[in-house]
Order: C-alpha cells, then sequence, then structure tokens
C-alpha cells in the first residue's frame, strides 16, 4: 500500500452555480455549441484525481517574459508596460506548486497575432502575445506583458471584449483543468461585456478583474497588477479507503 | 451571522475564444515562438502496447463541424498506469516507460474541422471501490462558445465486455446515450484507427461529465 498522505481525498464539487452556463442567449456562440443534456455527475476516480506533470526543460526560462520573447534584439513591443503577477492557491488556500500557466492575449492595439484575426488595429513586429511559466514551490508566478487592447467581436452590433489575457492552468489533476481571462480593474467595459456577464454571481466577476498592486511595480519601469487564481481544493479523506468501500 | 467556512472559491471558467493557438498551439495560429511547443507526443517512442490512431469532429447542434476546437487528451499506459506521482496502478508498483506523458493536446482543422491524434491504446485502470473501468482516454474539450470546458471519456468498440462491466458507463441512465462514447475501430494503410465524433448538441448528444 502507498503510503497516505494528506491531500489524497476527491476534489471538491465543482459550484456550477458560480461557473457561467453552458448555455447563454447573450453570448451569441454558446447557443449551438452548449451540451442541453444535464452533465452526468462522477464521483473521483484516479482518471480525474491525476493529471500531466510539467517540469522546467518542457519551457524555457524566458517563456515568461512576453516584452521579450518575440521582439527582436533592442527592440520591445508598443503599449504599457506591465507585470502580472500572483499565486495558484487550491479552494482550501494552500499553494499549488510547479504547476503550468500559459496565457496568451492582443497586442496594446487589440489584434491577435493570428492568421484568423483580420481586426483593423495594427500587428506589433515585437510582440508574439503568448507566454508561459510554472509556479514556484509558494504557488507563486509572474508575467512580463503589455497591457491589451480592447477589440470588438461579432456577436451584437457594437461588442467590444474589455482588455483581456487568456490565461491557463493544470493544477495536479485533470480535474482541476482550467481556462479562463484576466480582466483589469476600473475596465468600463467589463460591466457590458457578454462572455463576462454569462458569470451569474458579480462576486464571481469580481475573481476575475486584476487589482493595479503599486507595491509590485518597478519604478519608472513596469507598473503591476496581482491576479491569484484558485482551483479546486481536496479532501483530506483518503482516497485509498474509498477504494475499499469505507 | 454564522461563522465563516473561509473556504477560496473556484476561479469561474471563461471561453477560450476563437484565438487559443496562439497561447496553447502558437504554430498553428502562423507563428514560431517557443523551442517546443507541448502535448504533441502523448506515449513517446519507448511506451509498450498497440499504436493506434484517434480522430473525429467535433459538431454543433446545427451539424456542423466546429473548427476552433482545442482538446486534450489524459490516459494510463497499456498497463493501467498513469504518469502521475499518485498512481502506480491497482498494486501501487507500476512506472510508466520513459517518454510516456499520457497527455496530449490537439486542435481542429481551420478547414475541414477533423482533429487526431497517435497514442498507444490505455489499459484497464482500477476505479472507485475495487471496480475496473475499462480502457479509456480522458478528453477535455474548449472552443469559443464553450463558457466551461467539457469533459468526456473515449471507450473502444472492441473492448465491448469491459465496457459492459465498466461503472461509468453503466451509470448513465440513458442507456441509448453509452453509444456515444464508444470509439469506431478501422484499419487504415494497417494502422489502427479509432473514429470518435463528438456532438456538443442534438438528438446523439455526447455524454459529457461533471467531473
Ligand atoms: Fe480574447
Amino acid at each position: 500500500m502507498s503510503k497516505p498522505t494528506k491531500s489524497q481525498g476527491d476534489f471538491y464539487q465543482r459550484d456550477r452555480r458560480w461557473h457561467p452556463p453552458a448555455l447563454d442567449r447573450n453570448y451569441k456562440t454558446s447557443v449551438a455549441r452548449s451540451p442541453q443534456f444535464p452533465l452526468i455527475s462522477l464521483e473521483n476516480t484516479p482518471s480525474e484525481i491525476t493529471g500531466p506533470t510539467f517540469g522546467h526543460n518542457d519551457i524555457a526560462a524566458t517563456d515568461n517574459d512576453l516584452l521579450n520573447n518575440f521582439a527582436s534584439p533592442g527592440e520591445s513591443p508598443i503599449g504599457e508596460r506591465i507585470i502580472v503577477h500572483g499565486r495558484v492557491l487550491d479552494e482550501n488556500a494552500r499553494p499549488v506548486p510547479n504547476t503550468l500557466v500559459e496565457i496568451w492575449q492582443a497586442n496594446a492595439s487589440g489584434r491577435y497575432r493570428h492568421k484568423k484575426d483580420k481586426y483593423l488595429g495594427a500587428i506589433d513586429p515585437n510582440f508574439g502575445g503568448c507566454g508561459r511559466t510554472m509556479t514556484d514551490e509558494d504557488g507563486y508566478y509572474y508575467f512580463r506583458t503589455v497591457k491589451p487592447g480592447a477589440y470588438p467581436w461579432r456577436n451584437w452590433v457594437n461588442d467590444w471584449r474589455p482588455a483581456h489575457i487568456h490565461v491557463s492552468v493544470f493544477g495536479t489533476g485533470f480535474a482541476q483543468r482550467l481556462i479562463t481571462q484576466l480582466y483589469f480593474e476600473g475596465d468600463p467595459l467589463i460591466a457590458r461585456c457578454p462572455i463576462v456577464q454569462s458569470i451569474p454571481d458579480p462576486e464571481a466577476v469580481e475573481q476575475l478583474v486584476a487589482r493595479l498592486d503599486l507595491n509590485a511595480t518597478i519604478p519608472l519601469d513596469t507598473i503591476a497588477y496581482k491576479f491569484d487564481i484558485v482551483l479546486r481544493g481536496r479532501r483530506s479523506t483518503l482516497f485509498e479507503n474509498r477504494l475499499e468501500g469505507n | 451571522m454564522v461563522q465563516k467556512l473561509n473556504f477560496l472559491k473556484e476561479t469561474p471558467s471563461q471561453t477560450a475564444g476563437p484565438y487559443v493557438h496562439i497561447g496553447l498551439a502558437p504554430g498553428a495560429a502562423g507563428f514560431e515562438i517557443y523551442d517546443q511547443e507541448l502535448g504533441h507526443d502523448i506515449a513517446g517512442p519507448n511506451a509498450a502496447g498497440e499504436r493506434i490512431r484517434v480522430e473525429g469532429l467535433v459538431i454543433d447542434g446545427i451539424g456542423s463541424p466546429v473548427k476552433d476546437v482545442l482538446l486534450e487528451a489524459w490516459q494510463a499506459n497499456a498497463n493501467g498506469v498513469y504518469a502521475h506521482p499518485e498512481h502506480a496502478g491497482p498494486d501501487h508498483t507500476h512506472t510508466v516507460d520513459e517518454g510516456f506523458r499520457g497527455w496530449g493536446r490537439v486542435i481542429t482543422d481551420f478547414d475541414s474541422g477533423e482533429w487526431a491524434f497517435d497514442t498507444v491504446k490505455p489499459g484497464p485502470v482500477m476505479g472507485r471501490n475495487g471496480q475496473m473501468m475499462a480502457p479509456h482516454i480522458n478528453l477535455w474539450i474548449v472552443a469559443r462558445g464553450i463558457n466551461v470546458g467539457l469533459n468526456t471519456r473515449i471507450y473502444f468498440e472492441d473492448e465491448a465486455e469491459a465496457n459492459t462491466a465498466d461503472p461509468i458507463i453503466n451509470l448513465i441512465e440513458w442507456e441509448k446515450r453509452r453509444a456515444t462514447l464508444i470509439a469506431k475501430r478501422d484499419m487504415r494503410d494497417g494502422k489502427v484507427v479509432y473514429r470518435f465524433d463528438i456532438r456538443l448538441q442534438g438528438e446523439d448528444e455526447t455524454v459529457f461529465f461533471d467531473i
């Protein structure tokens, strides 16, 4: 038998009322892409409790620096230089160490470096728009980038996405897998965005708004925003016991 | 007021959007930035087991292929062992072959909507209460218009007996819907190919799980 450790229980169930529903008519693309039958609830098995692990040889140390990871030598992308930093925690407020965090975003003019993005905003020759990093032993991560611009999208006639950074996190089990979006404090478009507002609880929306963090800025250099990410927590009850029917 | 429990709330999910490729598959977005993109090789060159390809479409409620999907696969090796520190098979002694990650990431083709990945066929995995689960690949699906990533499982047509006994398949009360989780086996150019089309909506909607 493996030695019991503290965190081998099931994940706490996902609070589906805290997340956006699959179908929100104001977010038109969801209409034909949302399952209509209820999800089948599964208690965790090893298939959900385990998940991929990554190491420092999977990524480069500079992958978290979007100011540099695509720029020509000696050049920088246009835009407000920002630090985005925070911790990945679980619902028990314990840090999630050594987990992969990936981000992607538009440049300062709201344009993505993507062959399908045809927006008028200019491509920035020095900005790729993606980064990735591993959290440290305290669950801490940080990126350097530029603040993305708002961009228009076809939903209602005149919809604009608030400035946002897409964020992907793994955690320790496949059941914790999460993709979300980070917004910026004070953006008036947050309250008008059908994608943001598909989240029913205003407090849950607030959880996606990164806060200006002057203490983490680099004076005369880079302004900072703090964004903590919370993944599902786990029961301390041993999974092993349950396998034997306890 | 009653006392507070002081648990944190999980960060709410948001759609991966149409440009998910930039972050998770930048080569497909049209540029090279990383030394290596992750998720291209699930099993590695050394893993034992039958080499298979799994492919399909993701189809929306109108019957059209969805062409901006990202799928992630998570599976055990041919002995039913996950490449994870908390799993070493039913008797806690197994390891996986070097290079076997058990995780992969693919996108749907921009023109056809087809996706495919190459791997080894997983073995059965011990589930809860000593009940063996039939060989399966766990799948996570994100795209524009999908607000929370969808979880499903790929089972294999040629494992009929194990599938009949599988505790997860048997949870699905609508017996008719169980077939949506079974990949069809075929041979093409001497290779084993499983077909697994995913229907997001409609009468034959794929079974998705709240894990
Ligand atoms: Fe976006």
